[in-house]
């Protein structure tokens, strides 16, 4: 027994190393950085343990605005794409024809790169000397006027980061729906059918019940991920995201790093800590909502 | 409430899309299913039995003829309006719901007058929960049933709306061998109490044999043959219905008929009686085959077989198998299908049975004679050679 509870030390040795120095050893040097108050990078030195980091984090105004961002962007992204990803998983899963083709229509943003992706919303959005952009170009058609959907107002940016969030994050989620959708025995179908079920009742009380489980992991990913927002901001509004006021709280951890602003590792340790304790709380909250649905 | 079947047929489009020809799943079915009974449809997977079952149900629609109840065409109407219930093979239980929830189910979809109140549902579920009697697990979830539970949930659902007709679909086929022999009984006694025509599929013959009024067996989407459980098996009409029919199954030889006599490897077993001198009662001729000198195939139920030290079929001796009450000689012969064949023997009759051989006596009225070619029956009688 002995002998076989070193083997498995062993066994387990590689993979434990890998994880303490590339996941546990930073994970804490994190939580230590952003005590150290007035860490210097260049010469390794901090005038003290404190909190000040954190109260410095969030005060700053830029910090707050990241914050207002991140969660304007989760509260509408995650029900909407939820909701588009799980009508449009239903209505391919209803139809015979096309099927395949549709299905790959609909992956098609999740293997295309973000920054590509990033180029095709500014053709759409952006106002250049030559042109207003495919979007305002369709507003002023309809008798609109045109807006500036990458330097304008704040609301108009907001509209084209989560109209792009939803859209980029739209694949997975149908992905995961109609193999949810399509795992449900058929025989539930034909029981309801027999019992001259509508269509509307056999949607919400067995196929939503049916497929919850996957709805609860979609929407625990997906807030997980919009909280993470940053690579999808930058394709769209460039790197100087705060002048743009666009930014989100990886972005400032990242500006906090490397920005123009940056070398402030303590502020950004800080901040990452307080996207983990939002992040952590809101997937706790989650899986107690969906502990309680349980089938 | 009677069902009327009138040349129910379905075709489906080949799934090998080269070839073009359709797949005939039911083919012309006919058969007026009487009042109150309790019918099983029997055959090997993919005779089409669940096809038939479904156009009843209204699942699926024939590709022609018509499906009436009682005097209702109710071949175009949906399911939900012909006053069907349906048990599934998986009792399709939904599992976020309780029992008493499942049973209510059909009820919450009543609209316009059929409208009932919550209390009427419940007291309706309740009442055939306890037909069922599960009335004590009402607030459970099925999946903290036992799979006898879930049937009888599944059979309190389908029976709830107090259909026309209740349809089984291999409703015993997810249950271990103990409770299989108890809800067969179950549901032959629900069935008595509600006096609903029943319609089970099944592909076990002991099932179909147990517990339903009339058998209907089927193969290729072909209706064999039609008759009360013990008639199929006595009387079977061609030599599929005689093997898919009995366990053991039936032996079959490759046989002759010669000069009023039936051979097995040469050797005459039996006395042919001639038409002309079967008593009164005995089957008619007319619907067989005509019986004429020639190759023939030979059935022999297990139970047909007595060892006799002096008896006409020799075989080798295999083995002698006792289980429980049956005792099975297992033994070879040349013309058997497939060189051995079972017996099911009096214990007595063991002390015929040493050494390397075993002969037999077969009693006449266990031989069945089927032609050779299209194993349609050749009717005809027996008597001992003398």
């Amino acid at each position: 027994m002995d002998k076989n509870n070193n083997k498995a030390w062993l066994y387990l040795l590689p993979a434990m190393v890998f994880l303490g120095v590339f996941m546990v050893y930073p994970l804490f040097d994190v939580v230590i950085y952003s005590l150290e108050e007035g860490y210097n990078f260049a010469s390794q030195t901090y005038f003290g343990i404190g909190k000040y980091n954190y109260s410095y984090v969030l005060r700053d105004p830029y910090f707050l605005q990241a914050l207002k961002n991140t969660f304007i962007l989760v509260i509408i992204t995650v029900p909407l794409s939820t909701a588009i990803a799980l009508l449009i998983s239903v209505g391919l899963n209803s139809i015979t024809k096309l099927k395949d083709f549709f299905q790959t229509v609909f992956f098609l943003p999740y293997v295309t790169n973000t920054l590509a992706v990033g180029l095709v919303f500014m053709i759409l959005f952006k106002k250049t000397p030559y042109s207003d952009g495919f979007v305002n170009l369709l507003i002023t058609a309809c008798g609109g006027t045109a807006v500036d959907f990458i330097d304008g107002p704040y609301w108009a940016k907001m509209f084209v980061m989560c109209f792009y969030t939803v859209w980029v994050v739209l694949p997975f989620k149908i992905l995961i729906l109609t193999s949810a959708l399509a795992s449900v025995n058929p025989d539930y179908y034909k029981a309801a059918r027999v019992d001259g079920t509508s269509k509307l009742r056999i949607f919400t009380r067995i196929t939503l019940p049916m497929i919850s489980p996957m709805i609860f992991y979609l929407v625990i990913t997906g807030f997980i991920g919009a909280f993470k927002a940053y690579s999808d901001v930058v394709a769209i509004f460039g790197t100087d995201l705060n002048a743009a006021g666009m930014n989100t709280i990886v972005g400032y951890v990242y500006d906090m790093l490397y920005g123009n602003s940056g070398g402030y590792p303590s502020f950004a340790a800080a901040a990452a800590l307080i996207l983990f304790a939002i992040v952590l709380t809101i997937t706790c909250i989650n899986l107690l909502i969906s502990g309680k649905n349980n089938i | 409430m009677k069902i009327v079947l009138q040349n129910l047929t379905k075709r489906y489009p080949n799934r090998n899309k080269k070839i073009k020809e359709d797949v005939i799943a039911v083919n012309n079915f006919n058969f007026e299913i009487p009042d109150g009974k309790l019918i099983g449809l029997l055959g090997p997977s993919g005779c089409g039995k669940s096809t038939t079952l479904n156009m009843i149900c209204g699942l699926e629609k024939p590709t022609s003829g018509k499906i009436f109840f009682g005097d209702d065409d109710v071949t175009d109407l949906p399911p939900e309006n012909r006053g069907v219930g349906m048990v599934f093979q998986s009792y399709a239980l939904y599992p976020h719901l309780t029992v008493l929830q499942n049973i209510m189910f059909p009820m919450e979809n009543l609209k316009g007058k059929d409208k009932m109140t919550k209390e009427a549902m419940r007291a309706k579920a309740e009442e055939a929960a306890r037909m069922v009697q599960i009335d004590q697990l009402l607030e459970r979830k099925p999946s903290e049933l036992s799979g006898g539970q879930q049937q009888r949930v599944a059979i309190a659902r389908a029976l709830v709306k107090v259909p026309r007709v209740l349809l089984l679909d291999e409703p015993l086929s997810n249950l271990d061998a103990r409770l299989r022999l108890q809800t067969r009984e179950e549901i032959r006694r629900i069935q008595k109490e509600t006096g609903v025509t029943t319609v089970f599929v099944t592909h076990d013959q002991e099932e179909a044999m147990s517990i339903s009024d009339l058998i209907v067996v089927m193969e290729a989407g072909v209706v064999q043959q039609i008759d009360k459980p013990q008639q199929v098996y006595e009387d079977p009409i061609n030599l599929f219905v005689a093997k898919f029919l009995g366990t053991p199954p039936i032996n079959v030889f490759e046989g002759e008929v010669k000069d009023g006599k039936v051979y097995i490897g040469g050797r005459a077993l039996l006395n042919v009686v001639p038409e002309a001198d079967w008593e009164e009662g005995d089957t008619d001729a007319a619907d067989g085959v005509a019986l004429k000198d020639g190759p023939v195939t030979v059935g022999i139920r297990p139970e047909g077989f007595d060892p006799e030290p002096n008896g006409e079929l020799h075989c080798g001796l295999t083995a002698v198998e006792v289980m429980g009450r049956d005792t099975s000689i297992v033994a070879t012969h040349a013309s058997a299908a497939n060189g051995s064949i079972r017996t099911i023997v009096d214990t007595e009759e063991l002390k015929y049975v040493s050494g390397d051989t075993v002969n037999f006596r077969i009693k006449p009225s266990r031989i069945y004679l089927f032609d050779t070619a299209t194993g349609a029956r050749v009717r005809c009688k027996f008597s001992p050679l003398q």
